[in-house]
């Protein structure tokens, strides 16, 4: 059970740098394990992982390859606010551009049209994706299965209050098999717009989803470097994990 | 005031009790017949109630509390089955009043889970309250840790006497600017020290990012100065004293510091006068509560249950126990009481185990935990779901090592019922 046999002692095929946004305010419920899988997969391909952090007041990266976002609680939320509103415009290129992203559950609010409280007060998000959120009395809780189409059934769990409905210039990741995702009315869960995907599940959701790990880096590669010549990591733990978990009850 | 409600609340606990039945279930009985049962009982004490709580270190710090009160001759009444919420407080009362509803005890010191505590304090107003860390811990339960802090605040509010506070977890600390009532005093820490306990918010600040300066921060009644192999040195009353210490665990140690805080001020103020040389002794002779650092005796040698709960938990809990020499096991479950969720396995670092690797992996979850450990590059003996047949292996594969299990709450249940077929587990009542 070596787990990084798959990357030999060949030499690195490249350089990837993933960004982590805001992890000092928006890394709650284990946002981190979606910045490790990523940075051992890509070794495990055979890439050279490089760990970016863009913090509040940070001057921002150049030459980044994939971008994570995290969730946070509601103080998280409102410290990053205006920093997130001043990189909105760069953010926005480089999601038309292509670069791939995750977004968990309070970046995935935020990267949306508005986030509207349930006291009244309207959050702006940034709009680079077309989706709009209510804050709720009703926290939706418990671990989810998701049917996709691109990634099979992906695995998590959600903890959210605030309610999300898509708009018509974004998919659904995917329909809910168990569980709530976005609200509480369509059975969708999450979003897709270009390369980005943006989901309310933690996890986190990366290490029992590598599907969905190995689209963000085989994306990044091929805008990088043309072609991607994927490794073997050995995914046997994942394998089993995904099907514990999906017995698990709610 | 005779009432029927006790013996025959009594009644159901022994009944109960002889069917091995579930600690809290005579108190639902009592509670449903007579609602002012525990207010009405409690509030006969001399002292009062004084409520412990907080996320991690509650059973151990009220178990040094209940002790410290002891060595200067007070009698306690406390809910020692863990037991932690307002039912189990009735349950226990039941088992310590006479047949007449009577509670021989100058103060009541109970350990509540902290969505709990808010509904008792809302019927039995406490004295004191020690209020411990609010750290990420069955999220899933209480939503955010900002709520959770809010329950803390609202325990601290009713509080009639003094709120002792935890000096350095802002969420704890902050708690002090709301309040104008109750006195407020503090535990802290060394600055050398402050380290060792990230707070959530910290928990992952990458490596190489800024490390953040202490901030100013209040006069503490009690601070934890250092923790030696087993010996401690506690500051108060303007000197430093060194005592010995049979609890493990850095995390334990500072939680000694707040049980020093909460006992000094109970016995400063009219109880006894306190006594720093009997305090000390009690507080060196305090022996972990079940399952927090617990060390049982297998094959002639020492087998330690180690309680993880959330990662803060997980990453001290490592930190205090390293691996060097032991055989290493982990059980996750995500049963209601450990947390369903298991993102908080990606908050704590492993590579501590990568030098000795982990023996057995175990428990509903067991799958997640050896991926966890895959992507911190740690090697893995074997993983099996099932707790009796895993823990069985790892001690006959572990034969002539020390050994250490790292377990989530139900799972650390499970291993006791199995380790109490082959050796001496403490039966808690």
């Amino acid at each position: 059970m070596t787990p990084d046999s798959a990357a030999g002692p060949t030499a690195s095929k490249g350089t990837i740098r993933v960004l982590q946004l805001y992890p000092r305010e928006m890394n709650i419920y284990g946002d981190w394990g979606n910045a490790l899988v990523l940075q051992q997969r890509l070794k495990w391909h055979g890439y050279t992982p490089e760990l970016l952090e863009y913090n509040v007041g940070d001057e921002f990266p150049e030459g980044v390859d994939i971008i994570l976002g995290g969730g946070g609680q509601d103080s998280g939320q409102l410290v990053i606010q205006d920093d997130l509103q001043s990189r909105a415009g760069l953010l926005k290129g480089m999601a038309e551009d292509g670069t791939p992203m995750l977004l968990i559950c309070g970046l995935y609010q935020l990267f949306g049209r508005f986030f509207k409280t349930r006291s009244g007060p309207v959050i702006p998000g940034i709009g680079v994706l077309d989706i709009e959120t209510h804050g709720t009395d009703e926290r939706l809780i418990g671990n989810v299965k998701v049917t996709t189409a691109e990634f099979g059934e992906v695995l998590g769990y959600e903890n959210h209050s605030g309610q999300t409905t898509l708009g018509p210039g974004v998919e659904p990741l995917g329909t809910v098999a168990k569980g709530t995702g976005n609200n509480s009315s369509d059975g969708q869960e999450g979003a897709r717009y270009r390369n980005i995907v943006a989901s309310y599940l933690h996890g986190s959701l990366l290490p029992k989803n590598p599907a969905i790990a190995d689209f963000l880096i085989r994306t990044a590669v091929e805008r990088k470097y043309g072609t991607f010549t994927p490794g073997q990591p050995d995914d046997r733990f994942a394998v089993l994990a995904r099907e514990h978990a999906a017995r698990r009850p709610r | 005031m005779f009432s029927l409600s006790v013996p025959l609340g009594k009644f159901v606990r022994r009944v109960s009790r002889l069917r091995g039945g579930g600690s809290a279930f005579p108190g639902l009985v009592v509670e449903k017949i007579d609602p002012g049962f525990m207010q009405r009982t409690l509030s006969t004490l001399p002292h009062g109630v004084a409520v412990v709580s907080g996320t991690n270190g509650k059973t151990t710090t009220t178990k040094m509390v209940v002790e410290l009160l002891e060595s200067q001759g007070l009698k306690v009444f406390t809910n020692r089955t863990g037991s932690n919420f307002t039912r189990g407080v009735a349950a226990a009362l039941l088992g310590d009043v006479d047949w007449r509803g009577r509670l021989d005890a100058d103060i009541a010191v109970l350990e509540l889970d902290e969505a709990h505590a808010v509904h008792f304090v809302n019927r039995v107003p406490p004295r004191y309250s020690l209020l411990l860390n609010v750290l990420r811990d069955q999220l899933d339960r209480f939503g955010e840790i900002d709520k959770t802090a809010q329950l803390l605040q609202h325990i601290a509010s009713k509080t009639t006497g003094t709120v002792v506070l935890n000096r350095e977890d802002p969420r704890v600390a902050r708690i002090a600017d709301t309040l104008q009532g109750p006195e407020v005093l503090y535990f802290g820490l060394d600055d050398s020290l402050l380290g060792t306990f990230p707070s959530d918010d910290e928990l992952r600040a990458g490596p190489g990012s800024p490390v953040p300066a202490v901030p100013e921060r209040p006069q503490a009644d009690v601070v934890l100065r250092r923790v030696g192999a087993d010996d401690a040195d506690f500051e108060y009353d303007g000197g430093t004293v060194t005592t010995g210490m049979k609890l493990r665990g850095v995390y334990n140690i500072f939680n000694a510091a707040a049980a020093l805080a909460l006992a000094r001020s109970i016995c400063g103020s009219g109880a006894a006068t306190a006594d720093s040389g009997t305090l000390l002794k009690a507080l060196s002779e305090v022996a972990p509560a079940f399952g927090r650092g617990e060390s049982l005796t297998v094959d002639g040698l020492p087998l330690d249950l180690v309680l993880v709960k959330n990662p803060s938990g997980f990453r001290l809990g490592l930190k205090s126990f390293p691996s060097g020499g032991y055989a290493t096991m982990i059980a996750i479950n995500d049963n209601y009481a450990d947390g369903r969720d298991m993102s908080w396995l990606w908050d704590v670092d492993f590579d501590s185990l990568r030098a000795e690797g982990v023996d057995q992996v175990t428990g509903s979850r067991a799958y997640d935990m050896a991926l966890r450990l895959q992507y911190d590059e740690v090697q893995i003996g074997a993983v099996d779901t099932d707790i009796p047949a895993a823990l069985a292996d790892f001690i006959r594969k572990g034969k002539g090592k020390p050994k250490r299990v790292f377990c989530t709450y139900t799972a650390m249940l499970a291993i006791r019922r199995e380790l109490s077929k082959i050796t001496t587990v403490e039966v808690v009542s």
